[in-house]
C-alpha cells in the first residue's frame, strides 16, 4: 500500500503534539518539577499524636516550604507516631535543636509540619531525629478539655 | 415456563459464544502483529485515518469540557472561599476520569464506528475473502494495523484531551473569573501527583483504547455482510464501547483510588 509522504507527517506531528501534551501534563500539571528525591535528606520526629497528618504533606519552616513527609510508622515500644520528612538539600542549615509541630492551614484545611528554628550551631543531616515535638491539636480533646476545666469551676 | 428458561439458556449462550469467538479473533490479533511491525506503512495510513482524523474533535470537546468545568467549579467553590483550588479540581478531575473517559467515548463514536462499518463492508463486497483466495491473511493485513492504531492512537488522544482541557479551564478561571494566575497553577502542583495521577490516567486510556478498538475491529469482522447487518454492528460497536468504557473506569477507579 502506498502511504503519501504528506500523510507520514501528519502522523509524526500528531505523535508529536501528543507528546507535548503528556509533557505539559507531567511539567505544568503535576509535581514532577518539584520531584527531587535524590538530592534531600532525611529526618525523623517522633509525635503523640499526628491527627490526620498524611503522607506528602508539606513541612516549612517559617512559612516556607522546605521539604515533604515521605513516611508514618507507628513505634510498638513507645506508642507514638515516627514521621519520615525528606527536606531539600539547599536548606542544609537548620540547627539540630529545632522543633516540630503539626499545624492546620487555615480552619479548614489539611495538615503540615512547621519547624521551629533552634539556637544550637549543629545542623539537622540525614537521620537526625527532632527531639522537642508538638502534637496535632484534635478538636475533640480541646472541647473534651475545655467542658472538663468548666466544671471543675463551678 | 420453560418457553422462558430456554429463551434465557439461549441467550446466554449465544453471549458466551461471541465473547469466545471475540477471544480467539484477539488471539489471532496479537499473533499477527509481528507481521504488521515489519511492514510499518500499514499502521501510518491507519494513524491517520484512527488518530489524526479524531484530533479535532478531541481538541474541541476538550476545551469545552474544561472550560464548563472551571465555570461550575468556580459556582461551588466560591461558596467556601475556595477559588484557588479551582485549578486542582479542573485538572484532578479531567487527568483522572474525564480525560479518558470522554475522550474515549468519543472516540468510539468517531473512530470505533468508522472501523466497524469499513471492515464490515468489506466484509459484504467480498473483499476479505478475495484476500484469502490470494493468501493474504485479511487479519494481519486489514484488521491488526487498525487495531495497534487504536491502541496508540487513544493514550495520545486522552492526554491531549487532558491538556487542552486544563488550557480551557485556565481561560476561564484566570482569564473570565479572575481567579490568581500563580495560584491556579501551583495549587494543581502540589496536588496532582504524577506516578498517582497522571501515569494511572494514561493506563485507563490505554486500556479504553484496547476495549474499543477490539470491539470495533470484531464487530466488523463478525458483521453479517448485509447492508443491515453492517449497519446493526456499527450500532453495536458504539453502545457495546460505551458500556464496557464505563464499567472498565469503575473497576479500574476502584483498583486505582479505592484505597485512599
Amino acid at each position: 500500500m502506498y502511504v503519501s509522504r504528506s500523510i507520514e507527517i501528519i502522523v509524526g506531528l500528531f505523535v508529536a503534539i501528543g507528546f507535548v501534551a503528556m509533557f505539559f501534563l507531567a511539567m505544568q500539571v503535576s509535581n514532577l518539577s518539584g520531584f527531587n528525591k535524590e538530592t534531600g535528606y532525611d529526618i525523623k520526629a517522633s509525635f503523640e499524636n499526628i491527627g490526620s497528618l498524611k503522607v506528602r504533606a508539606p513541612v516549612s519552616i517559617a512559612g516556607v516550604k522546605i521539604g515533604r513527609v515521605t513516611g508514618i510508622d507507628f513505634d510498638s515500644e513507645s506508642f507514638e507516631a515516627i514521621v519520615t520528612m525528606s527536606i531539600e538539600s539547599k536548606f542544609k542549615q537548620i540547627p539540630s535543636d529545632s522543633s516540630a509541630s503539626i499545624l492546620t492551614a487555615g480552619l479548614l484545611g489539611e495538615q503540615y509540619i512547621g519547624l521551629e528554628a533552634g539556637g544550637e550551631e549543629d545542623s539537622l543531616v540525614d537521620g537526625s531525629k527532632l527531639e522537642l515535638t508538638q502534637s496535632a491539636l484534635v478538636l475533640e480533646q480541646i472541647i473534651g478539655q475545655f467542658l472538663f476545666s468548666k466544671d471543675g469551676a463551678e | 415456563m420453560l418457553n422462558y428458561f430456554q429463551s434465557l439458556g439461549a441467550s446466554s449462550l449465544s453471549v458466551l459464544e461471541r465473547l469466545g469467538r471475540g477471544s480467539i479473533f484477539f488471539a489471532n490479533i496479537l499473533l499477527s502483529i509481528p507481521s504488521v511491525l515489519i511492514r510499518p506503512r500499514l499502521l501510518f495510513s491507519q494513524m491517520y485515518s484512527v488518530g489524526v482524523l479524531s484530533f479535532s474533535l478531541i481538541v474541541i470537546s476538550g476545551l469545552f469540557v474544561g472550560m464548563v468545568l472551571a465555570l461550575q467549579g468556580f459556582y461551588t467553590l466560591s461558596d467556601f472561599g475556595a477559588e484557588g483550588m479551582l485549578g486542582v479540581m479542573v485538572a484532578a478531575s479531567l487527568v483522572r476520569e474525564l480525560g479518558p473517559v470522554v475522550a474515549a467515548l468519543l472516540f468510539a463514536g468517531r473512530a470505533g464506528s468508522a472501523l466497524t462499518a469499513e471492515i464490515g463492508l468489506m466484509k459484504a463486497t467480498e473483499q476479505l475473502s478475495g484476500m484469502e483466495m490470494m493468501a493474504v491473511d485479511p487479519v494481519a493485513r486489514i484488521v491488526t494495523p487498525r487495531f495497534l492504531a487504536g491502541l496508540i492512537s487513544m493514550p495520545i488522544l486522552a492526554t491531549i484531551f487532558s491538556a487542552i482541557g486544563i488550557i480551557g479551564g485556565y481561560f476561564i478561571g484566570v482569564g473570565l473569573l479572575g481567579i490568581d494566575e500563580g495560584g491556579y497553577w501551583s495549587q494543581m502542583q502540589a496536588k496532582i501527583d504524577f506516578n498517582m495521577d497522571i501515569i494511572n490516567g494514561l493506563i485507563k486510556s490505554v486500556v479504553f483504547g484496547w476495549v474499543v478498538t477490539w470491539i470495533a475491529v470484531f464487530e466488523g469482522y463478525d458483521a453479517i455482510p448485509t447492508s443491515d447487518g453492517v449497519s446493526r454492528a456499527t450500532t453495536r460497536t458504539v453502545v457495546h464501547s460505551a458500556f464496557a468504557i464505563l464499567a472498565l473506569d469503575f473497576i479500574l477507579t476502584a483498583l486505582m483510588f479505592g484505597d485512599i
